[in-house]
């Protein structure tokens, strides 16, 4: 995507560094409880706190986590890695130093296959993960003049996914956080709740003019939805490129985005620029990875996104992008698949009507219900019921769409629906004759109108059809018995 | 017995009266913090804990006569009056590293190395001082107040330091107010008093004492030690600290051997070898002639003496001066104020930082937080930290290529005996000076021990400083022992008697 300036276009560059929460019982060096929302300073050790004397003592299931995030995102897995401080003063960082991975990542350089909304697909690097402490909160609105340290989240695992500056726009931006999303939730290693700051972004921005090399920098500190790195991602490139347009230069900084205002703005000024003082923290040694162990990670991962829809375009016949929608979330894939079903190791049902019904009317259902799949109000063996009448021509495509919205009501599987009201399609090529016999007595007129040529009313009669016996007609039948008689 | 025959008794002889019932453990307390008050001068122990000692001698006593009931040995320090240095946190009692900063801190928790000291049955009698965090080789930093030797020139009234940091440890125990005390040594804490005050310390192999619960000063290099008048002592209590602790993660899980087993008062057939360059600049005539006495003992005893080199010696004092304050200056920067300790108000985050870590932090630990803060900026970091870790990478592989040439190596522990206070204070260089003998044992990880070898003609304690081979604190203690029985040396503090 390019940006129209007064001087020409401009390309955008983006790189994110996103901090995705490890999911797992306890912290990433003591045993304090990671659950969220527990009462202030209720889930915080003697560790944690940074009493004299503590030491930090490496939590094997972060680790493991981490090399299944890496194995995940198709990355070099480095059996040897190192932890470091990085040392900074804050209240809410009690040691005085946060404990992180700088110059031996546990994960090295990777590749996540981003998918765009007009079905086509863009590969993103990865250029690292590592893993670090997140800090304690600090809340600055419960007393005049002091602030409150809450110290809950102080040690929680965190993974820095790190990308390439390989995107081009606020919409790669988005698709590529919400594959990572997906992959992380697929592999159960990170919840990606944003809203909840399980996970966050930072944002690099940069522009220039196509061709031209990088240009300087800034970096939009803790975004937390898609919708808001978007926003951030055009706000900041506008910015930057009037300050070039106006002969002028784009400082490195750290910025902040506020979306209330619709602008970003620095964090910190340069006299206050931190140095971190980095050096290998020697209260852990090397952190050592056994090849079998990766080797049993790599054994257990699950279908990931990316086989997943290979596997749906390939098995199912699906259309790239319906696979795409599909497969976005683990949960969504699995309520399709058990719509399909299968019998004799083939699907069941239709895929391909079946994926329709889910990504169009159930989705939109949902959307507008405001629920997950997983609070779904018809069941996906209900969906199936449903598919089933259609594909038997029990009821037509019409009448399905209102059991459809019935089955939403009353959560009644769709074959009683029908039944109750006598919503079974007319098959019955003599009741059918009778009401077409009728309507063409009641219409002479029209009948008269379409022999001389006008075509388009042939619609009419098949409407009065439908009508007459309820919209229960089979529709087929209807077209092929009317056309005989009026044109034969 | 008498107070003063009860005070004056190792660990082991007192281990072995205490099974014949020749007297009690509250007996032996009693009489140890008869001598606490009698030595309160010489300032040591900054928290006393009398009452709690007592409590736990009863204690002690009463598990005696039940084990004696039901059959079964004690444990291996069942009754024995302990001093605990300062540094190590102790559940329910002040711990704070005499510093101001940790003014009021008390912990709710244990170290691992006393923990093990008190499931052993060793009593604890109270905390005792040492340099501000450990940094210095004088006590003479404390928050408490200079900690006094109990040694006296023979010719002058001065009052002599005790050696850094464990100095508290070091008086306490050369002055019979506790019979063995904890020490910690980064760069010679425990070795370096021990000399200076006639008692045998031993710094362990890094990772044979957990770490956990001692006040951090530089995490690779610390290391938790015991402080005895004897090898044997050490021994005992070596013992009963040692172990591997899941709560560290540089501590190594290796089996803790008998150590006391190890003296065999055998050196026959170890090759003892002498490092060339280890006649330091300012080292004594006395000293040197010291350590000559002590290869001709050995000699004597059936080892073989073998010249060694060392050749990156001469930077391992520059290289430790820069990882050690390095890693101090992060290990610091938990002492804020904001949780523990003490806080001086500000109008805003930063100054409450500076005014509480300015007013709490006494000029030795400013300077070297500054040090260390420098070594990692920016810009500076390969220059300083990065070229230090090349040299203690060297100053290792310099011991690795020596003990292909003998089992363990003979120095003198310090270049000079006790200093007055006050001498040195105005030179942070030449008081560095006092660690040049030993600050490349803990660069390496290396066991390190000073036993004391005699006297030098002021009637000053000098100590003969065994290092072993990663793990081989049994040699160690096997030739310090030795040593002890060919010096004899059982000289009382001058200064003692005038209390």
């Amino acid at each position: 995507m390019l940006i129209e300036g007064r001087t020409g276009s401009w390309e955008i560059v983006v790189g994110l560094e996103v901090h995705a929460q490890v999911i797992s019982n306890a912290k990433l060096f003591s045993g304090s409880s990671t659950a969220f929302g527990g009462e202030p300073n209720t889930q915080v050790s003697l560790v944690d706190a940074a009493m004299p004397g503590m030491l930090p003592v490496i939590n094997e299931k972060c680790v493991e986590q981490a090399v299944r995030t890496g194995l995940g995102l198709n990355a070099q897995i480095n059996l040897v890695s190192v932890f470091d401080r990085k040392n900074y003063f804050y209240a809410d960082l009690p040691q005085g130093y946060q404990i992180s991975q700088f110059q031996q990542p546990i994960v090295g350089e990777g590749v996540v296959t981003v998918d765009m909304p007009d079905g086509s697909v863009k590969e993103i690097g990865i250029e690292r993960l590592h893993l670090e402490q997140d800090a304690g909160k600090s809340i600055h609105d419960q007393h005049p003049s002091q602030s409150y340290i809450d110290l809950n989240r102080s040690g929680v695992a965190l993974m820095e996914i790190v990308s390439k500056p390989d995107m081009r726009s606020p919409d790669e931006a988005a698709a590529y956080l919400t594959k990572l999303r997906a992959i992380v939730r697929y592999l159960g290693t990170c919840d990606g709740n944003m809203a909840e700051g399980s996970m966050r972004a930072d944002v690099n921005v940069s522009v220039r003019k196509p061709g031209d090399a990088f240009g300087t920098r800034c970096e939009i500190k803790n975004v937390n939805s898609i919708r808001f790195v978007k926003q951030a991602i055009e706000i900041e490139a506008r910015r930057q490129i009037e300050i070039i347009e106006d002969g002028g230069s784009i400082d490195q900084e750290t910025r902040l985005f506020d979306p209330n205002k619709g602008e970003t703005r620095p964090m910190r000024s340069k006299e206050e620029a931190h140095d971190y003082r980095y050096f290998p923290d020697p209260d852990l040694l090397p952190l050592v990875l056994p090849e079998s162990l990766v080797a049993e990670i790599k054994a257990s991962l699950p279908e990931l996104p990316d086989e997943k829809k290979a596997r749906f375009i390939d098995h199912y016949g699906l259309r790239p992008y319906d696979a795409a929608v599909l497969v976005a979330e683990q949960e969504k894939a699995a309520f399709f698949e058990e719509v399909v079903g299968t019998a004799d190791g083939k699907p069941k049902r239709d895929p391909k009507m079946c994926a329709n019904y889910v990504t169009g009317d159930l989705f939109a259902a949902l959307n507008k219900a405001g629920k997950e799949i997983t609070e779904s109000p018809i069941s996906a063996e209900q969906l199936g019921g449903l598919i089933d009448l259609i594909a038997d021509d029990t009821i037509s495509g019409r009448i399905a769409k209102q059991v459809f919205e019935d089955m939403l009501e009353s959560g009644k599987d769709a074959a009683i629906i029908v039944e109750e009201k006598g919503l079974k399609q007319v098959t019955d090529t003599g009741a059918i004759d009778a009401e077409i016999d009728k309507v063409i007595t009641a219409n002479q007129d029209k009948v008269e109108q379409y022999k001389g040529g006008k075509d388009k009313l042939f619609g009419f009669f098949v409407g009065q059809v439908m009508k007459a016996t309820g919209g229960k007609a089979n529709p087929a039948m209807v077209n092929e018995m009317l056309r005989k008689k009026l044109d034969g | 017995m008498s107070h003063s025959e009860l005070i004056n008794l190792t660990i082991a002889e007192a281990r072995d009266k205490l099974a014949r019932r020749e007297f009690f453990a509250r007996e032996l307390v009693e009489a140890h913090i008869a001598a606490m008050d009698a030595t309160r001068p010489l300032n040591a122990y900054v928290t006393e804990t009398a009452e709690k000692a007592m409590e736990a001698a009863k204690r002690s006593d009463d598990r005696r006569d039940h084990i004696r009931e039901i059959g079964g040995s004690c444990a291996s320090m069942e009754g024995i009056p302990i001093a605990i240095k300062d540094m190590f946190c102790t559940e329910g009692v002040p711990s704070t590293a005499c510093s101001k900063i940790l003014k009021g801190f008390v912990p709710a928790y244990e170290s691992t190395v006393s923990a093990n000291l008190l499931r052993h049955g060793s009593i604890m009698l109270g905390k005792v001082s040492n340099d501000e965090f450990a940094m210095g080789s004088s006590n003479t930093t404390s928050a408490f107040g200079a900690v006094k030797n109990p040694w006296k020139r023979a010719d002058d009234a001065a009052d002599l330091v005790p050696g850094g940091s464990s100095g508290g440890s070091a008086v306490a125990v050369a002055s019979r107010a506790a019979m063995c005390a904890t020490g910690t040594d980064t760069g010679g804490s425990i070795r370096q008093p021990a000399a200076f005050c006639g008692i045998a310390g031993l710094k362990p192999t890094y990772g044979r004492c957990s770490r956990w619960g001692i006040v951090a000063f530089a995490s690779s290099l610390d290391q938790a030690g015991p402080m005895a008048r004897t090898a044997r002592d050490c021994a005992i209590m070596l013992e009963a600290m040692a172990g591997f602790d899941p709560k560290d993660s540089t501590s190594v899980d290796k089996p803790v051997p008998n150590f006391e087993a190890a003296l065999t008062g055998e050196v026959k057939g170890l090759k003892i070898g002498v490092p060339k360059e280890y006649r330091a600049p300012g080292m004594t005539s006395e000293i040197e002639a010291l350590w000559e006495q002590g290869i001709a003992w050995l000699k004597d005893a059936g080892a073989e003496i073998v010249e060694v080199s060392l050749p990156h010696t001469k930077y391992a004092l520059p290289a430790y001066y820069i990882i050690a304050p390095a890693e101090a200056s992060s290990n610091l920067a938990r002492y804020d104020g904001l949780r523990y300790g003490q806080r001086v108000s500000g109008a805003n985050l930063t100054e409450m930082y500076e005014n509480s870590r300015g007013e709490g932090f006494g000029p030795e630990v400013k300077r070297r937080i500054l040090m260390g803060t420098y070594v990692l900026s920016a810009g500076y970091y390969d220059a300083y930290y990065r070229q230090a870790q090349k040299v203690r990478r060297l100053v290792s592989n310099d011991f690795s290529e020596a003990f292909q040439k003998c089992d363990a190596l003979l120095t003198p522990t310090t270049p000079t005996p006790a200093f007055a206070i006050g001498e040195n204070a105005d030179d942070p260089l030449a008081m560095y000076l006092n660690d040049v003998l030993t600050v490349t044992v803990n660069l390496a990880g290396l066991p390190g021990m000073s036993v004391p070898a005699g006297l030098d003609q002021k009637g000053l304690p000098l100590g003969l400083q065994i290092v072993g081979r990663a793990w081989d604190e049994e040699t160690v203690l096997r030739i310090g022992d030795v040593i002890e029985q060919q010096s004899g040396f059982n000289s009382l503090p001058a200064g003692l008697a005038k209390l």
